[in-house]
């Protein structure tokens, strides 16, 4: 089953994700290496997409796990059903059942409640499975998290070891809010998501709007591009893009010169903060604008 | 799955074995975590028609050896100094040769102690005949250090002239930094007990007993350790402290779970990685290389914008205090001090700023930085003696 680089970033692309040369590779690494891949980069440079992207490639499911601190055990790996192993024990009260056997019928696979990475080890096709903005968890969720990447395979106390009956192919995303583990670090595969090139993101636009025109997309690209090089607060990401190239399409807007107005009203789209906001003032915009082919 | 692994070793040749350890051993100087899993894994990718092209072999190493942004954005130039020979001296500077002649490293002006034989700058800076002092010291020294630490305490470090009595000053600056970690544990523990009952956890347990709950969990709102950041001035002004204050933040650094370090003159260097070496010794030389310059003017005003657009939104929480080592000695503008200061203050809980100065007799805080910055900072203390290093502590704690 495995690819080529070339075939895998034609593949993606036909899912509609535009990956660079860089990301391919290391795609190609985790099938090979059977290694966990580790996403870092800016808030909206698109690593979820990746995983999204991965699932839709191989035609499987995508399981996926959002992070936030506080997030456990339970969370995160399985829990009991209570309410039901409570119902079951008070219905046999009655029924003279000696208490092993009632022991045995509560903690058996049926009470069992699976959260997304224990059932990410046991589903017959093997997944991808996306721990998404692993630096929200806390740091002891991820020490339990590398015994999983490391063995996969569970221990439940009262159940026993769950062997993992496929592998999953992992993709973790951080933003960098907070230092991962180098234990971490040291077991996944490693791709920086950058800002796309103009190129790159005009292609993304193209898969992503329809009806926009190939000049209109490089252009919207040049001007974001430009644009993150502006001393912003919040760069926007590849989503703002998005939406901006999208509402530029439907203020009917065809060329970026002949449409100034539109673009300096229309920049709500990418720019997040009011400090932003009174940063690029219209003069701001044309000098961009000016840059722009 | 793994269509492409493969499991022998003999077909890579021994010089390219070779060559791959030299390369990982490269890399390991500049700071890469790369282990054996990393270096087999490296070995399986070297057989695999894969990454015949060299090209391919770059983006995969890469991919392989890297483990976080800064070292991606080293890979390359390494890449290409060891495999291709072009750009060879950026590639190995980082890795040993001494700095520049003339500017004065921070090796020098702490005048480390103790530190190991085999370290690479030490080699070339230390001199001869020093080293047998060193390493014949024996344990019994940390206790004279205890016993000599209460005049020590209250002398301003750059009154202490005897490098003897410097060293011990470095010693209880570390192991000051260290007491404070416990200390704030401890407390940390005692609000804990105060919790509320887990009804959750509680019925689940009970479930071994058949339903009576006869454990009861109880539960509260988790205690999210104190993250320290530190930014420390080694501009010159700053020269007769920077040593101790150096020794104060490896020892933070060491034993806070979550501290982050930063060095500023001229411009901002992330020093928490070269710090973390356990051995001090090591991680001042690792320090001295990485900050090159020490020892020159301060743009503070600058160093903070610095900190704000790149590290700022990585390092801190709400629960971070920052605390900044300086004179307040600017020679940049000191509106940028203070709009960067404003902005450092939204974002983190408490800022400290310690300043050696304000220990002399008849201190003002007048610089014009200190001015402008003055009204942001939530604890203005001196930091010219261990003594007041110590004061600090049931600050911290109580945070």
């Amino acid at each position: 089953m495995s690819k080529t680089k070339d075939q895998i970033a034609e593949a993606l692309a036909k899912t509609g994700y535009v990956a660079d040369e860089g990301l391919a590779t290391a795609l190609v690494l985790t099938e090979m290496l059977g290694r966990p891949l580790l996403l870092e980069g800016e808030a909206g440079v698109g690593k979820t997409e990746v995983a999204k992207a991965l699932a839709r490639l191989e035609e499987t499911d995508l399981i996926r796990l959002q992070c936030y601190e506080g997030l456990d055990r339970s969370d995160a790996i399985y829990e009991w059903n209570y309410q039901r192993q409570l119902l079951a024990i008070k219905a046999r009260e009655g029924s003279g059942d000696d208490a092993n056997s009632v022991e045995e019928a509560v903690f058996s696979e049926k009470y069992l409640l699976e959260r997304p990475l224990l059932s990410a080890i046991r589903q017959a096709e093997p997944p991808v499975l996306l721990i998404d903005e692993i630096d929200r968890a806390d740091e002891e969720f991820e020490a339990f998290l590398l015994e999983i990447l490391s063995d996969y395979q569970v221990s439940i106390p009262e159940l026993g070891t769950v062997e993992a009956v496929t592998i999953p192919r992992v993709v973790l995303t951080s933003n960098g809010t907070r230092e991962l583990s180098d234990a971490l670090r040291r077991r996944c595969l490693y791709h920086y998501v950058d800002y796309p090139t103009p190129d790159r993101e005009a292609r993304i636009l193209l898969s992503r709007v329809d009806g926009l025109d190939a000049r209109l997309a490089l252009q919207i690209s040049e001007l974001m591009g430009k644009l993150r090089k502006e001393d912003l607060v919040k760069i926007p990401g590849v989503a703002e893009t998005i939406d901006w190239a999208a509402a530029l399409l439907g203020l009917g807007a065809k060329d970026l010169h002949k449409n100034r107005e539109l673009v300096f009203d229309t920049l709500t789209c990418v720019l997040k903060t009011r400090e932003d906001k009174s940063r690029v003032t219209v003069e701001v915009t044309d000098r961009l604008l000016g840059k722009v082919a | 799955m793994n269509a492409l692994r493969l499991e022998t070793r003999e077909d890579v040749g021994a010089v390219l074995r070779a060559r791959l350890a030299g390369f990982v051993r490269s890399l390991r100087d500049s700071g890469f975590k790369v282990g054996l899993a990393e270096t087999s894994d490296a070995l399986r990718l070297l057989q695999s028609p894969f990454v015949h092209r060299q090209d391919r072999l770059k983006s995969s190493f890469r991919t392989l050896f890297c483990g976080r942004l800064s070292d991606w954005k080293k890979f390359d130039e390494l890449f290409d100094a060891y495999w291709v020979g072009r750009g060879v001296k950026s590639g190995v500077k980082i890795s040993g040769s001494s700095p520049r002649k003339g500017m004065k490293t921070i090796r020098e002006m702490v005048d480390v102690e103790g530190c190991r034989q085999d370290t690479i700058a030490g080699d070339v800076e230390r001199q001869p005949g020093e080293e047998d002092e060193e390493t014949s010291e024996t344990p019994s020294g940390r206790r004279e250090g205890a016993s000599v630490a209460e005049n020590l305490g209250q002398i301003d470090f750059r009154k202490i002239e005897d490098p003897e009595a410097l060293k011990q000053a470095h010693e209880l600056a570390e192991r000051l930094s260290r007491s404070m970690r416990v200390r704030l544990t401890r407390r940390d523990r005692q609000k804990r007990k105060a919790r509320r009952l887990d009804l959750r956890r509680t019925i689940r347990h009970s479930i071994a007993h058949g339903g009576t709950p006869l454990e009861l969990i109880r539960k509260g709102p988790r205690q999210q350790q104190l993250r320290l950041v530190v930014l420390l001035d080694a501009s010159g002004s700053m020269n007769n402290y920077t040593g101790v204050f150096t020794r104060f933040v490896h020892g933070i650094l060491d034993n806070f779970r979550e501290a982050e370090a930063f060095l500023f003159h001229t411009r901002l260097v992330h020093v928490s990685s070269a710090l973390s070496e356990r051995d001090a010794g090591r991680a001042l030389d690792r320090l001295g290389l990485m900050a090159q310059g020490v020892g020159g003017g301060t743009k503070i005003g600058e160093a903070l914008a610095d900190f704000n657009r790149w590290h700022a939104a990585r390092v801190i929480h709400s629960r971070t205090c920052v605390m900044i080592l300086s004179d307040g000695y600017d020679t940049g503008a000191p509106d940028v001090l203070g709009e960067e200061m404003a902005r450092l203050r939204r974002r983190c809980r408490r800022i400290v700023w310690l300043n050696p100065l304000i220990g002399w007799e008849g201190y003002e805080p007048s610089a014009g930085g200190m001015q402008a910055a003055l009204p942001h900072v939530d604890l203005f203390a001196p930091a010219h003696n261990l003594e007041s290093l110590a004061a600090l502590e049931p600050y911290l704690a109580g945070l």
